[in-house]
């Protein structure tokens, strides 16, 4: 007899061969649902609670001391950050071959980028990037930063609900490397193999088309908020244009190298949203331009700011990165304002009318 | 690191001059292959239930006359590639040729049984955007595991460990999706176990079935660099 197997068991085959063992925990596996550079996501059920979550867990091709330590770290900062734009961690643990892993809640709905490509309305995308902004802007307040925003990392709820998602390589303004020595301040923190961001083998952290220059180039001391302001910009890039900015180099040496797409490193010019999308408001291209400055003073302060930028275009206000002239001021007042002006005016056109008719 | 050999190739093997390690390459090749081949002339080629058989059998017993595949070089691609040339090469001719006597010299290779088995004399139409080397090559994955899955069974057998077969195949096989598939209390309760061992004996049988299907696809593969990315092809990642 030879086993006929059907095409849902045998994708379901191809997967399961990998499953980590979890004899020992309260979950059982159903079925892999993402696979990224360092860890698997499950979905499995808790059979204390009866509840499916989200489990996380080393590849067991990548487990080692350095991976286990950046997933627990994850774990971790998760667990600080209290809000609903950010998934909750219920639990954490290691599996019997010592690998670790961490139980988040199951969340359903689509990436942003996902989302994206079905064209919703220009107001909406803005919206969204404004429930973007609240947790990690919360994040920042806690002394959290990102550093791997981007499209895919966006989750958008049935109900519009937004949950930034795999905060893999965040770290905390205070965490030090190992081996640093104790009460040393930001700037000393040596570009080590082992500082967060770049793996022990050097490899930088992050996704290259949505990463600050500072952080390409493995400038370790140099990223802060306003690197994750950067991110915020770039995803805004992509919900006005459909693209990202560019790719930035993919090691520190090659930071001054110069590139094609739509972002220069070499001379950080970010190619104009407009020109990619004419139809693009010029207060908005401002505030994508800003918050993608090359230098990090030049941009936002924080995930706050650019939202507020973002929340008075939507409110049809002047925002802080596009001066505008008077012509631009007075148009801008007239479309806001377009009701009781016309009501004015034709208030002011009645009485006009009516004198004369008094006067004939 | 490379992933240990526990298998030779019996791609290399088919070019062997003891004929006994031929037949045994070959036998082992059909087994993977059989159906492939066969849905594929199905599909491709428009074939009848009967005509497919046939030209299947044909196919393998002229390969194994002419020679065809000790010719295959592993510098030039995938045998899993070369196989599917050959094949095509095969049934254009024999279309050409009009031939529709039974083939395979006598030598049944594989029982019939192997086939649809639905008793189906039509067609199989080709779906639309079907991708043939895509098809071609999701039912030679089809075929590597069902052979493994049938080499656990018997293992399993014959080594007292009937049990975690059997909830492997409850819940690996026959659960499709994760709405049907069983919850870990609901077998342990038919099968009367606690529920940790019925995590053991499903992280043992899968962790075997591994084993099995890295064992078999490294008999059909040419050397290292085709094991790996044969495996990546079909586990999504490379062996580690």
């Amino acid at each position: 007899m030879v086993t006929e197997l059907s095409d849902e068991a045998l994708d379901h085959l191809r997967h399961v061969t990998e499953w980590p063992d979890f004899s020992g925990t309260r979950y059982e596996l159903r079925s892999e649902v993402a696979r990224g550079g360092m860890g698997v996501v499950y979905v499995a059920r808790d059979r204390d609670l009866e509840r499916d979550v989200a489990l996380k867990v080393i590849a067991a091709e990548s487990a080692d001391a350095e991976t286990t330590a950046r997933l627990r770290r994850e774990a971790r900062i998760i667990a600080r950050l209290e809000h609903p734009g950010i998934v909750p961690v219920h639990d954490a643990g290691s599996l019997p071959d010592g690998r670790a892993f961490y139980a988040m809640k199951l969340v359903s709905g689509k990436r942003l980028d996902e989302l994206m490509r079905e064209g919703p309305p220009l107001r909406e995308r803005l919206r969204l990037l404004l429930r973007i902004c609240e947790p990690v802007a919360f994040a920042h307040a806690h002394g959290v930063i990102h550093r791997d925003l981007k499209p895919e990392n966006v989750m958008v709820g049935p109900f519009g609900e937004v949950l930034v998602m795999d905060w893999g390589v965040a770290r905390h303004r205070e965490e030090r490397p190992p081996g640093a020595a104790p009460g040393s301040a930001p700037g000393d923190e040596p570009r080590s193999l082992s500082a967060p961001g770049i793996t022990a083998h050097g490899t930088i952290l992050g996704t290259p088309a949505y990463m600050a220059p500072e952080q390409a180039r493995g400038e370790v001391d140099r990223v802060d908020a306003r690197a994750d302001v950067y991110a915020l910009g770039a995803i805004l890039y992509f919900m006005l244009t459909g693209h990202a900015p560019g790719r930035p180099p993919a090691t520190p040496d090659a930071s001054t190298r110069t590139w094609g797409g739509s972002h220069d490193h070499k001379t950080a010019q970010v190619r104009p949203p407009r020109e990619a999308a004419p139809g693009i408001p010029r207060p908005l291209e401002a505030i994508c331009l800003k918050a993608l400055a090359a230098e990090p003073g030049a941009r936002y302060a924080g995930a706050s700011a650019l939202a507020a930028d973002v929340g008075r275009f939507l409110e049809g206000e002047p925002v802080s990165a596009y001066p505008e002239g008077v012509w631009r001021r007075v148009r801008r007042f007239a479309v806001r304002y377009r009701t009781p002006i016309l009501l004015v005016l034709a208030y002011l056109v009645m009485r006009v009318v009516l004198l004369l008719v008094a006067r004939v | 690191m490379a992933f240990p050999q526990t298998h030779r190739s019996v791609v290399l093997g088919v070019k062997s001059a003891d004929p006994q390690e031929r037949a045994r390459a070959l036998d082992a090749l059909v087994a993977a292959y059989w159906r492939p081949v066969y849905r594929h002339v199905r599909v491709r080629w428009h074939a009848r239930e009967e005509e497919a058989e046939d030209l299947a059998q044909g196919f393998f017993a002229a390969a194994l006359e002419k020679g065809w595949l000790a010719r295959f070089d592993p510098g030039r691609g995938r045998f899993r590639s070369y196989l599917l040339s050959c094949l095509e090469g095969y049934v254009a001719n024999e279309r050409r040729a009009g031939k529709r006597l039974k083939r395979g010299g006598g030598r049944a290779f594989v029982p019939l049984e192997t086939t649809d088995g639905d008793g189906e004399t039509r067609e199989l139409p080709i779906p639309d955007g079907t991708d043939l080397e895509a098809e071609f090559q999701r039912e030679w994955a089809r075929s590597l595991f069902a052979v493994a899955v049938e080499s656990l069974r018997a293992r399993c057998a014959g080594t007292g460990r009937a049990v975690a077969f059997a909830l492997f195949e409850r819940y690996d096989i026959e659960g499709t999706d994760s709405a049907t598939r069983p919850r870990y209390a609901e077998l342990a309760a038919e099968f009367g176990l606690p529920v940790t061992q019925v995590t053991n004996h499903l992280y043992w049988a899968r962790r075997e079935l591994r084993a099995t299907v890295l064992d078999r696809l490294r008999e059909i593969t040419a050397g290292e660099e085709e094991f790996r990315a044969e495996a990546r092809a079909l586990l999504g990642k490379e062996p580690w």
